[in-house]
């Protein structure tokens, strides 16, 4: 799509040399091994890897949960490493949006109210300005018509879109999203990444963790990983379409 | 993050769980309706007593010359002489606590009007009296200061000793009587007070001019006592300070001498009566209290088993911006307006059950403000201190690890 101008546009992310150890019992667990590369505005990326590859520790690093144990992690020109956990969740307020894989809306809410959330610990926001941004972001995922639906009374597809709508309401600098499409049928994954093509058309940064490498055809570049390190990182010059993909999908009935 | 979002958020936590909430609610209801309703019973009791014993006199404060001891002999109680008029001027120009003060000398003896005779107490006193004891003249007229000036033969007579000495029914006014030979003349008669709550009959006295007493009667110099009245009953110590600090100076006693002196005060029975009213008060609001303490504990629970419950929601709040302290005051607001709420129908609850018990029972019932207010303190406090722990440990998690719990 627009990988050709990627040089012209505005780095995201940039990793340097980023290593990650935990200390289980007496072992130390090398989870990154340094990992770098940058991300400039506007990509849609996939970083996969099996699971032991470190895909988890690099999303919680890149979503600002985690810290790095060395190296430099900049999040739109903002170094991350040394900042405080009250910096750190103030910055995911501002520049993350997160798509977690279980949806994670809050029990018995409305749309409208969940996809509020984030602005709640934004105190720039007024309730106005909250509700209309809220309803703008369901609006833009397509459930415009649901915006007083309770999460209970939603089915899969439509609380991934809610997610969806959260991750967006605060405008931020890149989305998140954690095995997006894990818990949901074909179909509606095929929906859902239709939903992340658009997003992606409209010039927004989207990072999908994920096993699954048919993912990958839709997205703009993939990140492998593999032991804690980057094994391969390449352009997709032939994007495929979500859509289309969806329009062969045989119909469901009900 | 504001303080309004935050109230918000748990009033939305806790109308997703209305029931859960109403019954956490429950301890704390029927811990504070029961603290109040307990000490409404209590105080109530209390200020039954207290009634009683102020129509003994107001603040009343009694003032007696020391026991001496010669040759090694304790004398009878105010054998001492050292009570003198002196005293009485200085204290009464020198207060600033006391209300009211009557010199006290006092006989007793038969007191004899034409073929009747009957055992009494004449008491010597100035007119300032009638206030401090709460007596009131029903007939006639109270002795003036110039019949003290002159110890005047006058008396004014309670009662018990008109029923005694004026069988057929005479008017006493103007009667004279005889007490130790000496006629009094009856100038007022006293409204009858019945008996105390100790069983002394209040109307079996004659009132005469101290000075009449002393000159005339007992051929003294000295008092055998001072009677007075603190302005406030919260006074009463302040003005005890100070007569005892008048008197100690008049005695001209050194710092290491006792007093020689009593002071006692009518607070002082009062306590002694009401000390039993006092515990049964302090046991039954400490069964109540344990009940708001086990309420407090179940709040705790509940909000223990939310944290856990939610530990999902938690990592998806502090995911997208959440501070811990966000956290933390989210769920202590939790328990704060549970506890509150809970606090607030318990208040009325026990205000609508002390009145029932009176209303049914006919128990006295006092309900004082400050246990009202003490209770509602009591369990916002509850709220903090059951809610911090569970909050704290909400506050404290990992996001990482919360948002992915099971």
């Amino acid at each position: 799509m627009n990988q050709a101008f990627i040089t012209d546009k505005r780095e995201i992310i940039r990793l340097e040399g980023i290593t990650r150890n935990f200390q289980v019992g007496e072992e130390v667990v090398h989870a990154l091994r340094g990992v770098s590369f940058a991300i400039n505005e506007g990509e849609f990326v996939t970083i996969m890897g099996s699971s032991g590859s470190g895909k988890s520790t690099l999303l919680n690093t890149l979503g600002c949960l985690d810290t790095p144990s060395e190296g430099e992690y900049f999040l739109d020109g903002i170094p991350v490493r040394t900042m405080g956990k009250n910096a750190r969740a103030t910055l995911r307020n501002r520049k993350i949006g997160f798509v977690f894989q279980s949806y994670n809306l809050l029990p018995k809410t409305t749309a409208i109210e969940n996809v509020e959330l984030p602005l709640m610990y934004n105190s720039a926001y007024s309730a106005t300005e909250r509700r209309k941004k809220a309803i703008e972001s369901l609006i833009a995922v397509g459930l415009g018509d649901r915006l007083n639906h309770k999460s209970n009374q939603m089915s899969g597809g439509q609380m991934q879109r809610v997610a969806i709508a959260r991750a967006l309401v605060n405008s931020p600098a890149v989305i998140l999203a954690d095995e997006a499409t894990g818990n949901l049928d074909t179909r509606t994954s095929s929906e859902i990444l239709v939903l992340f093509q658009k997003l992606h058309a409209e010039g927004r940064t989207i990072i999908f963790v994920t096993h699954n490498p048919e993912i990958s055809h839709y997205t703009s570049r993939n990140i492998q990983l593999k032991d804690g390190r980057v094994i391969n990182d390449t352009y997709n010059n032939n994007i495929l379409s979500a859509a289309e993909a969806l329009a062969k999908l045989p119909k469901n009935d009900d | 993050m504001n303080g309004t979002n935050l109230i918000k958020i748990a009033l939305r936590a806790l109308a997703n769980n209305k029931l859960r909430g109403f019954l956490t609610m429950l301890g704390i209801i029927i811990g504070v309706a029961s603290v109040i309703t307990m000490l409404a019973i209590g105080q109530g009791s209390k200020k039954s007593i207290q009634e009683q014993i102020s129509e003994m006199g107001s603040n009343m404060i009694m003032i007696q010359p020391g026991a001496d001891i010669r040759g090694g002999v304790r004398q009878d109680a105010s054998a001492m002489e050292t009570l003198k008029l002196q005293d009485y001027k200085d204290i009464v120009n020198e207060t600033r606590y006391l209300a009211a003060i009557s010199p006290s000398v006092n006989s007793s003896g038969q007191i004899i009007y034409s073929s009747n005779n009957a055992p009494t107490t004449v008491y010597g006193i100035s007119s300032e009296y009638l206030e401090i004891r709460r007596y009131k003249i029903e007939e006639g007229d109270m002795f003036s200061e110039q019949d003290i000036q002159s110890a005047a033969k006058v008396c004014v007579v309670g009662k018990t000793v008109i029923d005694n000495l004026f069988k057929n029914g005479e008017n006493p006014i103007g009667k004279v009587i005889r007490f130790n030979k000496i006629p009094f003349r009856i100038i007022g008669t006293l409204e009858s007070k019945g008996y105390n709550s100790m069983g002394m009959d209040q109307d079996d006295l004659i009132l005469a001019p101290y000075t009449t007493i002393q000159k005339r009667v007992l051929a003294i110099t000295h008092l055998q006592g001072l009677t007075c009245s603190a302005t406030k009953e919260e006074y009463t110590d302040l003005a005890i300070d100070e007569i005892s600090e008048i008197l100690r100076r008049n005695h001209k006693l050194k710092q290491t001498d006792d007093d020689d002196f009593t002071i006692r005060s009518q607070q002082e029975l009062s306590s002694m009566l009401t000390s039993t009213t006092d515990l049964m008060t302090v046991l039954l609001a400490a069964v109540a209290g344990i009940s708001l303490l086990v309420g407090g504990i179940g709040i705790m629970n509940i909000m223990y088993v939310s944290v856990t419950e939610r530990t999902r929601e938690i990592g998806l709040r502090m995911s997208i911006g959440a501070k811990g302290r966000d956290i933390l005051a989210q769920f202590l607001i939790e328990s704060v307006l549970i506890s509150v709420t809970g606090g607030l129908i318990g208040v009325l609850l026990g205000i609508g059950a002390s009145l029932l018990v009176n209303g049914i029972a006919r128990f006295p019932i006092y309900i004082q403000p400050w246990s009202v207010f003490l209770s509602f303190a009591v369990c916002t406090l509850t709220g903090i201190f059951f809610g911090w722990y569970p909050a704290k440990k909400a506050a404290q998690l990992d996001p990482i690890e919360a948002i992915r719990y099971e």
